[in-house]
């Protein structure tokens, strides 16, 4: 339980500069009471967090701490806020909390970073707490105000209700009396409501932002500007830690609004690449085209360095190679080997999946102005502090000397929790003495990205004489993200291990042996939205429509006799130690293979799996768990003479828990079909010589609407909504690409084992 | 010198004449609804109408603009009440929302050209326009119900 305080208006207008009467906090770093009555929290040394204040008006303004990409956070967290307080959703606004986590970290967990699909599962019960604490703190003033017991009062849809004479306020009538009140903690803190008096939780809800958005008013990254500010592009080494040698810059100072061009130094070889600047080349003026045109007329000089040698013709194969190979045990039971030796039927394959770029419809940006303290950034980013932290790296000072105001941002996809671009416009507002906005371009989101791991499995099973999986062997490569920290990392971690591989979820077979084998990486690898979850889930589900077709047997039955119907699958009697669970106790957030087999039995049903199809028809099904939550998808494709592709309908079933805004949940299932769709049929990056050979659009394709599934069905599963809330931003992608691989098999008979398909259908 | 009316605002623009439209909206009249994604008319972000036409606005300089009335997402209704931007709300399309100005003014010079479109002629007139959030079901939505109100 945190400790919930109530602020008085004159801290909370000194320290947020915003106006307002009564301002509630919590603190996670005590997670006592820090003080509870005007003036106290002036002499805590521990700063509170700060999350509701209403005004005299009534207006109740909710912080929201979390980066909005899309994801619909700007809603779904202050919605359940809102709802344990009683206050009307159209009284409602929310202010987006710069970065500070000793202020808005509620939950203590994750510093304000917007990944990992985490915000709901980590916010849910602070909260309410938060909320139980603002309706109590009301209460007790409307109490004061009638001087009546605080027991004869109750909060309603932002009404204080006198029970004896059914007299009312208003929430803002009582702003006055509230603010010395003190919020109890332990056993005597405000109750939460119980589940049936939820108003919002639960229920549809509309994007706080709509409006915004449909009429250009919304704000992201590149949208602001401050008075002096220059632009800069900047341009990068064509291969990683490449270093510019030397640099022309003649003909781009004679661009009509190019001021001045200037290095950005290389990491020295020393220092792991991180989030930091890539260094290059930065042309600076007074408009984005000068600057980019400006960039276009340099002339300069690259030394590549060792990463020239990656190849991806070669380093494909050799992760292929790697893959085979194995040799880290991650997870083993059974003997393997021995049931494969003994088995009626040994099958084998192997899946590629190449490298991915984000794409984000807004490419990278950032505005700093270093030229006074505290340093000032503007960005969309997902991790404001990280932001801070990696700028306050790069100007040699503190991080509590810089600050980081979040805009929208233009989608993330996990691209922007790596601020190397606030580091670019950082160094050269320090050096130019004036405020800098750093535009990436497409073309540089594409070449200088972190990019998703390309990564090779090999699978084995083996059946016996009645079809039954005896023996199930996955071992994969690929260049791990660690690399980014520490250069020479050969091996994967147990971060990626967690994200579906070491979980394997075919629970009941008997012997099972995961593997990981080594390779460099000679690229920035970072997350990308569900991360390795989208190979493990595609090698996976593949591989078992293979071993159903084998063994004679329908898929999903097949599927769902792998799995089982156990209560929790423990790791820990597999021999795996210090199993990584998307940062969570595996208390909380168990494996539960009875609700994979859940939501691949509601998928089933619900997309008539198992009806006869018609010719150059297929219905594929996969089922995959991630970020805690569960989902089934079934994908129908129509596979044309020419090879092309047409999805007439998609159907996914989700087990998130408990969820919050249902709406929001379908959004984000709708949008994981389409972002699937992309990774399955066009996402390929490749290297030459070290450099990317893609550069836009036009040959890193991604989902139009002409190929888009335009007919998503979600269906929310409720069996285990009296659990804990899980991942809802990730997990619906995984499974998407698997499920569709599996359609095109039973429509074309062919087997998809190296992604993209892009064209592999017209070949066939 | 080249002229035009911007959301109904006559403008002068004394710059290099081949400066993209996109890039003298968004940076020196200060209009920050249109997006930039590209730069290549690959996604459509920056959509414009010219002259009622849909334009890629990254790639049209603002010599090609001269004399011609221009609007922006912020100009296509004053109030922000274009049904189709009031068919994007009923349909709840963002997500993100940073392509939405683009599919929206993409969508009116849709229906401006062809007030009852089919199915497919919706499906190539968005086409042009990238979602990564991928929004295009509710968009495809947006646009049906937009066309019984124009």
């Amino acid at each position: 339980m945190l400790g919930v305080q109530n602020i008085s208006r004159r801290t909370f207008l000194k320290s947020a500069g915003v106006t307002g009467a009564l301002v509630l906090g919590a603190n996670a770093a005590t997670g006592s009471m820090i003080g509870t009555a005007r003036g106290q929290s002036n002499g805590s040394s521990v700063k509170p967090n700060l999350f509701v204040q209403i005004a005299d008006d009534g207006t109740v303004t909710i912080t929201c701490s979390r980066s909005e990409m899309g994801q619909g956070v700007r809603t779904g967290i202050p919605m359940i806020l809102a709802d344990e307080m009683e206050a009307d959703w159209q009284r409602v606004k929310i202010w987006q909390a710069p970065g500070d986590e000793t202020k808005y970290d509620p939950a203590g967990k994750d510093a304000q970073n917007t990944d990992g699909s985490r915000s709901t599962r980590h916010h849910f019960d602070v909260m309410r707490e938060l909320g139980a604490a603002g309706r109590y703190v009301l209460e007790q003033a409307a109490a004061k105000k009638w001087g009546v017991d605080a027991s004869e009062v109750y909060a309603k849809d932002h009404r204080l209700y006198h029970t004896g004479t059914g007299q009312w306020f208003d929430f803002g009538e009582v702003v006055d009396a509230a603010a010395d009140i003190a919020v109890p903690t332990g056993d005597a803190a405000p109750k939460l409501k119980d589940q049936s008096q939820w108003k919002y939780i639960g229920r549809d809800m509309p994007v706080v932002d709509s409006y915004d958005m449909s009429t250009g008013g919304a704000t992201y990254g590149a949208d602001i500007s401050v008075p002096g500010m220059k632009i800069a592009v900047v341009a990068r080494p064509p291969v990683y830690r490449g270093k510019a040698k030397s640099f022309d810059a003649t003909e781009a100072l004679k661009v009509q609004g190019v001021e001045q061009v200037i290095e950005i130094p290389a990491l020295s070889d020393a220092m792991p690449a991180q989030f930091r600047a890539l260094g290059g080349v930065a042309v600076i003026g007074t408009n984005t085209w000068s600057v980019m045109e400006g960039r276009d007329r340099l002339v300069i000089e690259w030394e590549d360095g060792p990463n020239v040698r990656h190849d991806s013709g070669t380093y494909n194969d050799e992760l292929m190679a790697s893959a085979r190979a194995g040799g880290l045990v991650i997870r083993d039971r059974g003997n393997v080997d021995e049931a494969l030796g003994s088995a009626a039927q040994v099958m084998e394959a192997e899946y590629f999946v190449p490298y991915f770029i984000h794409t984000p419809m807004e490419p990278p940006v950032a505005l700093v102005d270093a030229t006074q303290m505290p340093v000032k950034i503007v960005s969309s980013t997902q991790a404001p502090n990280e932001t801070r932290q990696y700028v306050a790296e790069a100007l040699g000072i503190e991080k509590s000397d810089v600050e980081c105001q979040v805009t929208l941002l233009g989608g993330g996809f996990g691209r922007k929790s790596k601020p190397d671009f606030a580091c670019e416009a950082a160094i050269l507002s320090s050096k130019i003495g004036a405020p800098v906005r750093v535009q990436w371009t497409r073309e540089d989101e594409i070449r200088h990205g972190y990019y998703h791991a390309a990564s090779a499995h090999q699978l084995k099973a083996g059946l016996d004489a009645s079809g039954n999986v005896t023996a199930w062997h996955h071992s994969g490569a690929w260049p791990s993200l660690v690399s980014l920290w520490n250069p020479v990392q050969r091996t994967g971690f147990p971060v990626e291990f967690g994200l579906g591989l070491i979980d394997t979820p075919y629970n009941q077979v008997p012997n099972l042996r995961i593997e990981n084998g080594e390779t460099d990486a000679m690229i920035r690898v970072g997350w990308y939205r569900s991360v390795n979850n989208i190979q493990h889930a595609f090698a996976m589900n593949c591989f078992a429509n293979e071993l159903a077709e084998a063994a004679g047997r329908d898929p999903v039955e097949f599927l769902l006799e792998l799995i089982g119907e156990a209560d929790v699958m423990d790791l820990t009697a597999d021999g795996v130690e210090g199993h990584w669970n998307y940062g969570d106790a595996i208390e909380d957030w168990p494996i539960m293979p009875k609700r994979l087999s859940n939501v691949l039995r509601v998928v089933a049903e619900k997309s008539g799996y198992g009806k006869a199809m018609s010719p150059g028809h297929g219905l594929g099904i996969a089922c995959h768990r991630s970020f805690h939550s569960y989902v089934g998808t079934a994908v129908h494709v129509v596979v044309r003479e020419d090879g092309s592709l047409h999805i007439p309908q998609v159907d996914m079933a989700i087990d998130c828990g408990r969820y919050v805004n249902p709406e929001g949940v379908r959004k984000q299932m709708e949008g994981a079909a389409i972002y699937g769709h992309s990774v399955a049929m066009h996402g390929q990056i490749t290297t030459t010589q070290g450099a990317v050979d893609q550069s836009n659009f036009h040959d890193y394709t991604v989902t139009r609407m002409d190929d888009a599934p335009l007919d998503v069905r979600v269906h929310i599963v409720e069996d285990f909504t009296h659990l804990r809330p899980c991942g809802v931003g990730e997990p619906g992608v995984p499974p998407y690409t698997p499920a569709l691989v599996n359609a095109i098999y039973q429509a074309t008979g062919k087997r998809i084992r190296r992604l993209p398909i892009g064209d592999q259908l017209e070949s066939a | 010198m080249i002229s035009m009316k911007i959301n109904g605002v006559s403008r002068q623009f004394h710059g290099d004449p081949d400066m993209p439209l996109l890039w003298y909206v968004r940076d020196e009249l200060g209009l920050t609804g249109s997006k930039f994604g590209c730069g290549a008319a690959l996604c459509g972000a920056c959509t414009m109408h010219v002259d009622g036409e849909a334009v890629r606005s990254c790639v049209t300089a603002v010599s090609e603009a001269d004399g011609s009335e221009v609007t922006t997402i912020e100009g296509l209704d004053a109030d922000g009440n274009h049904p189709v931007q009031r068919a994007w709300r009923a349909h709840n399309v963002p997500q993100c929302g940073y392509c939405q100005s683009g599919q929206i003014m993409s969508a009116a010079a849709l229906l401006n050209e062809n007030p009852d479109p089919s199915d497919e002629e919706i499906v190539d007139g968005m086409s042009g326009n990238i979602c990564r959030c991928g929004t295009y079901q509710r968009i495809f939505s947006a646009v049906r119900t937009a066309a019984q109100e124009v």
